[in-house]
C-alpha cells in the first residue's frame, strides 16, 4: 500500500486528552477536503476509540495511546489507535452492538457500532494483558477541484 | 463544554453548549444528577441545540438521565437536535425512548 502522508501521535490516558486526539486527527485530515459530514464521522469514530483506550484498556491506570494516520491512494485515510492495556478476550463478542462490560458507568455498547457504521471497514487486533488496536479505513468523495 | 440551567414551575431545562465526549458527559451527568434529586422536576429538558459534537458517551448519558426520570415518576425530552447527530441518533435505537426532538421540531409535552 503506497502512503502518501502519514502521522503518529501519542498521548497519557486521560480523558481530557480525547478533545484533542479527535481534533488532532480530523486537522490533519483536512488537506483532502473532506466533507463536514466525512469529518464529522472521523472525529466520532476516533473519539470512540480513543474513549475505549481510557474507559477499558487503561481502566485502572494511566497508559499511552498513540494514533496513527495514513493517506493512501483513492482519498483515503487509514486511522489506528493503539493501546497496550488489558486487551480483548473475545474481539467478536465486544463488536456486537449493545455489548459492554462496563454498564453501571453508562456505556452505551455503542463503540464498535459507531465505528463500524462511520467509516469503511474496520479491523480490530488484541492480545489480553498486551494490548488492543483498531485500524479504520475511511474512503472520501472527490469533490471537484478547479485547480 | 458549557450547561446552563433553570427550573420553572418542575420543568429543568439544560441546555449543553460545546461537546460531548465521555470526558464531558461526566461532568453534565454530575451537575445534571444533584439538580434532579435536589428539587425532583416532572420533567427534565436536555436542549441539544448548541452540542457540536457527541459520540457514544452522549447515548449514555441521555440513557442513564431517562433511567433516573423513570425512577422518579418524571419524564426526559432531549430538545433541539442538530442534524449532525442524526445518525448516531438512529443507530443507537434511542429513537423507540420517543425522547428525540429534532431541531425546529415541536411536540405536545406530556
Ligand atoms: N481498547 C480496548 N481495550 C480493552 N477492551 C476494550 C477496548 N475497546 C473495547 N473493549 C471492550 O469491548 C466492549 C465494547 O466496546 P464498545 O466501544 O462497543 O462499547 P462500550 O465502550 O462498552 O460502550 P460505549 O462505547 O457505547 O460507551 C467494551 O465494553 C470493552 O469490554
Ligand atoms: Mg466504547
Amino acid at each position: 500500500m503506497k502512503v502518501l502522508n502519514e502521522m503518529e501521535f501519542s498521548f497519557e490516558s486521560r480523558s481530557s486528552n480525547e478533545s484533542f486526539a479527535r481534533s488532532a486527527v480530523s486537522s490533519f485530515v483536512a488537506q483532502l477536503d473532506p466533507t463536514i459530514s466525512e469529518l464529522n464521522e472521523i472525529r466520532t469514530a476516533v473519539s470512540e476509540a480513543v474513549t475505549n483506550c481510557i474507559v477499558h484498556a487503561y481502566k485502572n491506570e494511566i497508559g499511552r495511546i498513540s494514533v496513527t494516520v495514513k493517506i493512501v491512494p483513492e482519498n483515503t485515510v487509514v486511522i489506528k489507535v493503539r493501546d497496550s492495556g488489558c486487551g480483548i478476550e473475545n474481539i467478536q463478542q465486544a463488536m456486537e452492538p449493545l455489548f459492554t462490560t462496563a454498564p453501571g458507568e453508562e456505556r452505551a455498547g455503542l463503540g464498535f457500532a459507531v465505528m463500524q457504521s462511520f467509516t469503511d471497514r474496520i479491523s480490530v487486533r488484541s492480545k489480553p494483558g498486551k494490548g488492543t488496536s483498531v485500524t479504520m479505513r475511511k474512503a472520501l468523495s472527490r469533490r471537484v477541484s478547479n485547480g | 463544554m458549557k450547561t446552563s440551567v433553570t427550573l420553572d414551575d418542575g420543568v429543568l431545562t439544560v441546555k449543553i453548549c460545546g461537546e460531548i465526549d465521555h470526558h464531558t458527559a461526566a461532568l453534565v451527568r454530575k451537575e445534571t444528577d444533584t439538580l434532579i434529586q435536589q428539587k425532583r422536576p416532572r420533567e427534565l429538558i436536555l436542549d441539544f441545540s448548541s452540542v457540536t459534537f457527541m459520540d457514544s458517551s452522549g447515548i449514555g448519558l441521555i440513557m442513564g438521565r431517562y433511567r433516573i426520570m423513570g425512577l422518579f415518576g418524571g419524564y426526559l425530552r432531549v430538545v433541539n437536535v442538530p442534524e449532525n447527530l442524526e445518525k448516531l441518533m438512529i443507530l443507537s435505537g434511542l429513537g423507540a425512548l420517543k425522547v428525540i426532538e429534532r431541531r425546529g421540531e415541536m411536540r405536545e409535552s406530556a
